[in-house]
């Protein structure tokens, strides 16, 4: 496979937070992505998945560097992110761009729509003065708003009319990758489907390649064609989406799968329930997943497995691959 | 924190105190503005064969000991007592918001030092500062204007930099850096105008202050000087006749307490009325 087929490249990327202590900083990091690596062709999605708290937000913000990653590489366009000065990350960041969870933190309670949708065209100089606001009467049209709506605050809309202003943000530079923060979370499940198709029908429009971070496996599975699973700042698993819902390889994943509701009662499966949470940092050695694991057995307390190609792009990180 | 100003009302109206306390600087103001209209007498114009006459309804707070009337004095001097008020503060918010805008979104090193200088700052006995200052410079008003606003920024760039620090970390703020936006930019457009409401709260309690600070110098001599009348410099000449003239004290004196204390209510009405809004903050 020729590498310039693929948009992104996420090569051990890692970000630990380090407490802030007064006299030393010798305390173990919080390792909040731990060395994941992935790639995205152009205009594929892929989807991010994992339970809350296991970094998958931070990979996100991290990947634009919204967040300093604290090691690794981003390929993007040719070139590492992470090397980029302010000046040139500044130059390359209208092709790529952060859709935010949560459509009411994300919008400047101060601006205009208008300003806010056109605020990038203005910075980047594309676009200024009457040339500006067709610009943005085009890309609210394009989100289903009103052109009439650039003159309005954030706080006259709804939630998801105000994620769509965040949405026409997104790609009011013409972006080629978007990350999405679980972007339909936050909105009433009627409003996340019509959310989710502006989505796939943007990415249809125009050419967009989505890496979609979501806690929900069944939004996931609908917008994604592939299919990333994270536990712990770890990648699990990674696999086509129908293979990854056909076959779950990785005892995390079946037990995510299983945790989908059902509408069929005698659908429903009797899988082993997840063991308690625990504290990961109790963990010096062995796989991270062990101590909830169903099937844990002595190897995995020993050592941790490697993220394997089990066929067709299936990777699996696990000892005991069923 | 978005800008309702019919529930802002709601609040401030409750306040009974501090829409008195706004109602009374509105009319300080109003005599500030007006004071050459409304003056009965030329407030230099000296009458020695009227000196220290008792209220009446010639002279409404009488005259002083050079036949001057208090009344009339007393209106210019309003006029100084709020524009060192005001421009004291708005030199104090320019490099408190500067100050503690750079500390709150950069942080870091340019924190720490900045906000050691602050403490550093604090640590002065502030108005022995200003005395030595402007015993330096030669007392003239615009040098207490100066000094005042640079030696009470502090509290402010405090405020601002926490502001600043809650600000920067919000998803509108991350969306304009994801925009590739500068510093500059997201500061002005995006930052500052979410951390300002709170800041003018302060602002007017800071007023009280810096009025309060401009008597005590005026009192002491090295603030406005004589003959231009200020509310201070008035209390000062009248502090010799105080057994024979109560009304050159007494007068001044309620004056400055009046707006001080207008000041402060109104602060703290303008407080409590953003505070709700401030808790949920959306």
């Amino acid at each position: 496979m020729a590498h310039n087929e693929y948009l992104l490249q996420v090569r051990d990327l890692t970000k630990y937070f380090y407490r802030q202590r007064f006299f030393s900083s010798d305390r173990e990091p919080i390792r909040a992505v731990d060395g994941i690596t992935f790639s995205i062709r152009k205009g594929e999605t892929l989807g991010l998945v994992g339970e809350s708290g296991c970094g998958k937000t931070t990979a996100g913000k991290a990947i634009l560097r919204l967040i300093e990653p604290t090691s690794g590489q981003v390929l993007f366009k040719e070139g590492n992110i992470l090397d980029l000065n302010r000046e040139d990350l500044r130059r390359l960041r209208p092709h790529m761009q952060f859709i935010f969870q949560d459509p009411y933190e994300s919008l400047n309670p101060r601006m205009r729509v208008g300003e806010i949708v056109g605020e990038g065209l203005e910075v980047h100089r594309i676009a200024q003065g009457k040339d500006k606001a067709d610009r943005v009467s085009e890309i609210l049209e394009k989100v289903g708003l009103h052109p009439g709506d650039a003159i309005r605050y954030p706080h006259e809309f709804s939630g998801g009319q105000r994620q769509r202003i965040g949405i026409a943000r997104a790609i009011s530079l013409n972006p080629q990758l978007i990350v999405a923060d679980e972007p339909v979370s936050a909105l009433d499940v009627s409003i996340q489907a019509q959310i989710l198709n502006l989505l796939m029908d943007l990415r249809d429009q125009l050419g967009l390649t989505y890496l979609f971070i979501s806690h929900d496996l069944r939004i996931v599975k609908h917008i994604s064609d592939r299919i990333a699973v994270m536990y712990l700042g770890k990648m699990v698993e990674m696999a086509n989406g129908e293979d990854l819902f056909r076959r779950p390889l990785h005892p995390y994943t079946q037990i995510l799968l299983q945790a989908i509701p059902k509408l069929d009662p005698s659908k429903r499966s009797q899988g082993a329930p997840l063991r308690e949470e625990f504290c990961p940092h109790d963990l010096k050695k062995g796989c991270l997943f062990q101590p909830r694991c169903p099937h844990s057995k002595e190897k995995c307390q020993m050592e941790e497995p490697l993220l394997l190609d089990h066929g067709e792009e299936h990777l699996v990180g696990c000892h005991f691959v069923s | 924190m978005e800008f309702q100003t019919k529930s802002f009302w709601h609040y401030f109206k409750q306040n009974r105190l501090a829409v008195a306390g706004l109602a009374i600087i509105l009319v300080v103001f109003f005599i500030a503005g007006t004071a050459s209209l409304i003056a009965p007498y030329d407030p230099g114009k000296t009458n020695v064969s009227k000196k220290l006459k008792s209220p009446s309804s010639e002279h409404l707070l009488g005259t002083d000991q050079l036949g001057r009337d208090v009344f009339s004095r007393m209106l210019y001097g309003s006029r100084i007592s709020l524009s060192v008020g005001l421009v004291a503060v708005a030199i104090s918010l320019v490099i408190g918001v500067f100050v503690g805008a750079i500390a709150g979104y950069y942080g870091r090193w340019a924190d720490a030092v900045l906000m050691r200088f602050v403490d550093i700052m604090l640590c002065f006995p502030s108005f022995f500062l200003i005395l030595t200052v402007v015993a330096l410079l030669g007392p003239s008003m615009l040098n207490v204007m100066v000094v005042i606003g640079i030696t009470s920024w502090m509290g402010t760039s405090r405020f601002v930099r926490a502001e600043f620090l809650s600000l920067r970390e919000r998803d509108f703020v991350q969306a304009a850096r994801a925009l590739g936006m500068k510093d500059r930019r997201i500061i002005l457009r995006h930052i500052l105008p979410n951390s300002l409401a709170p800041v003018f709260v302060t602002a007017t309690l800071d007023v009280a202050t810096a009025v309060l600070v401009e008597a005590g110098l005026s009192f002491l001599g090295f603030g406005v000087q004589p003959p231009a009348p200020s509310w201070g410099n008035i209390l000062t000449e009248g502090r010799t006749y105080i057994f024979d003239a109560w009304w050159l004290t007494v007068f001044p004196g309620l004056a400055i307490l009046m707006t001080v204390l207008s000041f402060n209510l109104l602060g703290e009405g303008l407080r409590d009325a953003l505070d709700p809004r401030l808790r949920g903050r959306r």
